[in-house]
């Protein structure tokens, strides 16, 4: 196992370098002086000029990237420049709220979907596998800025159960909660439903296997066959999926943070839009690119358990 | 294509995007009002036989910005989906059949441009360039080419090998000739397929673009701008909201539809999966 996480580790460092290169050239891609875009075209060349060094953009590019490259490893992202405030100060100071919601989705995800996607499989063409499709279907046709207003609209606004505004007191347990539940909700439905698909299809081609008939053939009942021995081997399509679809997740919760006035890292990015601050959007691709590498090698790293023939590959 | 039919939830999801791209084009003439058309007197009305979907803040009438907006959508999204399945095939094909070193160095590009999130790219991109048609297009397509990349490579890689291939190169054609000519063909099915899955995303994420306020700026109709403003006035006027959703929904759902029903009619092995 201990070779297994390292040679993951190793590979995940290519990755992660070229991420950060794609970050570096998208940023410098903009048109125009990012200098003259702070100050506007009336400032003087000498306060350019002062502002282009202070950026370091009036060092060559190559240099600029080692720079980059460099600070970005170490964890210097850099300070704002429209604030001046650092760059990760401001990203801790929000990420709980984030970290909440993304995992309180993913485990709502999960919590539905497994289920749903293994009943859908057992009962294939009956009526409950066409409802768990459809409801799948539906939920992830919902853009989450749609689902996430109809929800405000219904359990806020109409029944007023939940509050309106997301903005929570971490401090409070409960208040934290009560905020989460819709916004959670409206990213879990999506989640719930791209893994009742992956859940579905990969538990009916388990289903077919030998080894299932082995289990039912030596007398294991078939709802133990049906989660311990088809789930387990259905297991890595669905971790692929919850993997890839954190990237999107992630997007998502950037729209799910808009719509019920929540701080976090989505709402800090569009603020960084706005203003045009770019070092801001650099140190926040940045994060976000870390986030999903280890993302990525959390799921690579959860093969290796589900799967000991893996470790070996 | 009568087996596509036969399948209802796929002739329910062609239903609605005939719907919406009839409504699209004709626009011009069916809506009620001009999308545009400011009637302060009537603003903020609820649905009525006047204005079947109500009116926004500056008295224009829902309905005829429905419509209007479902052009922006279509336009944008068959455009970015044509670019990336274009500029990825491509890249995809080629990359397969040249294969070795360069295909593996290829396809890292492709996974490190998969594994940002699409939304952000997206959002990042319009953002650089400036929020206008092309430029929507431009970055709904960058999120789009590596997926589509993907797709085309993989039945390459096996296809180069066939013996009508090599029978190709023997009677002197080109590289180019084979691949594009003899090969392509074969592939052209299952990337549209994935091409009518993947509109149902560009939808999305014009419209979530454009809810942001990254989208064709106003007061140009466009589903996500409108639900934008819906939200804005969403204790006054909650059907301002409401009615663009259920357009988005539409539309996006009726692709998936089509898009599930497709795949399932040319591969029977994934029935429903």
């Amino acid at each position: 196992m201990i070779f297994y996480v390292i040679r993951r580790l190793l590979a995940a460092v290519p990755t992660l370098l070229a991420v950060l290169t794609l970050v570096f050239v998208l940023v410098r891609i903009v048109p125009g002086d990012p200098a003259i875009a702070i100050l506007g075209d009336r400032a003087t060349p000498v306060a350019v000029a002062a502002l282009r060094a202070k950026l370091g953009v009036d060092q060559p590019i190559w240099s600029q990237y080692v720079d980059f490259l460099g600070k970005s490893l170490t964890g210097d992202f850099g300070r704002s420049m429209v604030t001046d405030r650092p760059i990760l100060a401001d990203v801790a100071a929000v990420l709980p709220h984030t970290i909440d919601l993304t995992l309180a989705a993913m485990v709502i995800g999960v919590a539905l979907g497994i289920p749903l996607g293994v009943m859908a499989a057992l009962y294939r063409n009956r009526a409950a596998d066409i409802a768990a499709r459809m409801l799948s279907l539906l939920g992830l046709s919902f853009p989450v800025f749609v689902s996430g207003i109809f929800m405000l609209l219904a359990f806020a606004l109409h029944w007023r159960i939940f509050p309106v505004i997301g903005n929570a007191n971490l401090a409070d347990p409960l208040d934290r909660l009560t905020k989460l539940v819709l916004p959670a909700l409206t990213l879990g439905i999506v989640m719930a439903a791209y893994i009742t698909r992956v859940t579905r299809s990969a538990m009916l081609q388990v289903l077919g296997e030998d080894y299932m008939r082995t289990a039912r053939a030596k007398g294991v009942p078939w709802r133990r066959a049906v989660w311990r021995h088809g789930l387990r081997n259905a297991g890595l399509p669905v971790v692929t999926v919850v993997g890839l679809y954190f990237g999107i997740l992630i997007g998502n919760s950037v729209l799910t943070e808009i719509v019920f006035s929540r701080p976090g890292l989505g709402k800090i990015i569009v603020g960084a839009l706005n203003q045009r601050d770019y070092t801001m959007l650099q140190g926040l691709m940045v994060i976000y690119c870390f986030l999903i590498v280890v993302v990525n090698l959390l799921t690579d790293l959860t093969y290796g358990l589900i799967d000991p023939r893996v470790k070996q590959a | 294509m009568k087996a596509i039919l036969r399948n209802p939830t796929t002739s329910i999801g062609a239903l609605f995007c005939i719907l919406i791209f009839v409504g699209a084009i004709l626009a011009p003439w069916i809506s009620p009002y001009d999308p545009l058309d400011q009637n302060i007197i009537d603003r903020l009305q609820p649905p009525s036989a006047e204005y079947w979907l109500g009116t926004d803040i500056y008295g224009r009438d829902v309905l005829s910005r429905i419509l209007w907006g479902a052009r922006i959508s279509l336009v944008v999204s068959v455009a970015a989906i044509t670019v990336a399945v274009v500029i990825g095939g491509a890249i995809g094909m080629v990359s397969a059949y040249i294969g070795g070193r360069f295909d593996l160095f290829v396809m890292q590009v492709m996974d490190v441009l998969l594994s940002f999130p699409s939304l952000i790219l997206g959002l990042i991109v319009v953002a650089l360039l400036g929020p206008d048609l092309i430029n929507l297009i431009v970055a709904i397509a960058l999120t789009a080419i590596a997926p589509f990349a993907r797709i085309a490579r993989a039945p390459v890689l096996s296809l180069k090998e066939r013996a009508f291939v090599e029978a190709g190169r023997a009677l002197g054609f080109s590289h180019a000739r084979v691949l594009f000519v003899h090969i392509m063909p074969n592939i052209l099915s299952e990337v549209l397929v994935m091409a009518s899955l993947w509109m149902a995303t560009a939808v999305r994420t014009e419209a979530s673009l454009s809810f942001i306020g990254l989208g064709v700026k106003p007061p140009t109709a466009t589903w996500g701008g409108m639900m934008r403003d819906g939200f804005e006035a969403i204790l006054d006027a909650p059907w301002l909201s409401v009615f663009p959703g259920i357009a988005i929904l539409m539309l996006v759902l009726g692709l998936n539809m089509v898009g599930d029903g497709l795949r399932d009619a040319t591969d029977p092995k994934l029935s429903g999966s």
